[in-house]
């Protein structure tokens, strides 16, 4: 069997598989109504909790219910990313995931040096409220 | 030797694939790019992250957000965008069993929802201005405006699109085109569900804790 011929039949069983003709567009991601029942009731979940722990004060810790409420928030930003906007590493060829993957390296990169270049500038201003002034003074 | 053989299988392969070819072989390369603006536009959320980040505790002796914010409102707007999350999806089943009418309602829904959204959050805005945290206030509210404004006002074009998307769908049908581009703004409704997960968390909920 040629490279050519075993390129080829690749390609129709991949056309085959879309279960629909040639007027669908190609490399079209396919939800269903289980994945994305799957996600809303996950993200309903995962939405509530946060509200009920901060509108409750359920911890009594404020340190702790933000670690807390940002977990749940990055759970739910894979769950979206898997059960609404379909990714997955095959889909393009693995270029949307090396795009997201490049990204999140930028966005990383601009949360954590913003706040730690202007906590370190914060921290070497002087001080702004009283109870800082009570801090800072010996 | 080896050179002959690829040019005859090169040959063959372009006899073959008639069927790319034919309607749009650029679909693919549409939806990549297109990930790749809202990859750019999750950059500009970043930096506005950023920004409330650095300068969200920096009240100016002026309101803070426990004192402003109304969770069960910010509660109800997050239900009305996973709402038109899931709502959108389902206009994409419909759209994939090439089912116009269903399309339609769905894609309706949809934008019901995102318009009951943008008008709670105008709502917001203008009861927050009337109490006067205006974005002059102080820096906490300059970057809180910006930032959900800059979401909002996504929320608000996604809109704009998604009835311009409607009216086309309308007259001429699910066609490749048109439903190439309700997949991009499939896409573009979903990441902005994205960006708000990351707003009522690290504006709303952590501005809240003390």
């Amino acid at each position: 069997m040629s490279s050519a011929t075993r390129a080829n039949s690749a390609a129709d069983a991949a056309q085959t598989k879309d279960g629909h003709g040639h007027d669908s567009v190609e490399g079209e991601p396919h939800g269903s109504v289980r994945g994305y029942v799957t996600g809303f009731v996950l993200s309903a979940i995962l939405t509530a909790i946060p509200f009920w722990l901060v509108m409750g004060d359920v911890i009594g810790n404020a340190r702790i219910t933000g670690f807390v409420v940002m977990a749940f928030a990055m759970v739910q930003v894979v769950v979206h990313m898997i059960y609404f906007l379909h990714m997955d590493t095959r889909s393009e060829g693995g270029w949307t995931v090396l795009a997201l993957i490049f990204t999140a390296t930028l966005v990383v990169i601009t949360l954590v040096g913003s706040l730690w270049v202007m906590h370190h500038l914060n921290a070497n201003m002087m001080p702004m409220s009283a109870e800082d002034m009570k801090q800072h003074m010996p | 030797m080896a050179t002959q053989a690829d040019t005859a299988t090169s040959g063959e392969e372009e006899a073959l694939r008639f069927y790319e070819t034919e309607d749009h072989p650029h679909a693919p390369a549409t939806l990549i790019g297109f990930w790749l603006y809202l990859m750019s536009d999750c950059l500009i959320f970043a930096v506005l992250f950023a920004t409330h980040a650095v300068v969200g505790r920096n009240y100016a002796a002026g309101p803070s957000p426990a004192d402003l914010f109304d969770l069960k409102l910010v509660a109800l707007n997050t239900a009305m965008l996973l709402f038109s999350s899931i709502t959108y999806g389902f206009a994409m089943l419909e759209m994939q069993k090439d089912r116009r009418a269903a399309t339609l309602l769905w894609l309706g829904l949809t934008g019901l929802f995102g318009i009951v959204f943008v008008c709670l959050e105008i709502y917001e805005f203008a009861h927050l201005i009337h109490e006067g945290a205006t974005p002059q206030r102080s820096a906490f509210l300059s970057s809180f405006f910006v930032l959900v404004g800059t979401h909002g006002l996504h929320v608000s074009l996604g809109i704009v699109w998604l009835a311009v998307l409607m009216i086309q769908v309308g007259v001429r049908g699910l066609e490749v085109d048109n439903k190439r581009r309700l997949m991009c703004l499939s896409m573009f409704w979903h990441f902005l569900d994205v960006i708000w997960i990351g707003v009522f968390t690290f504006v709303y909920l952590m501005g809240t804790l003390k």
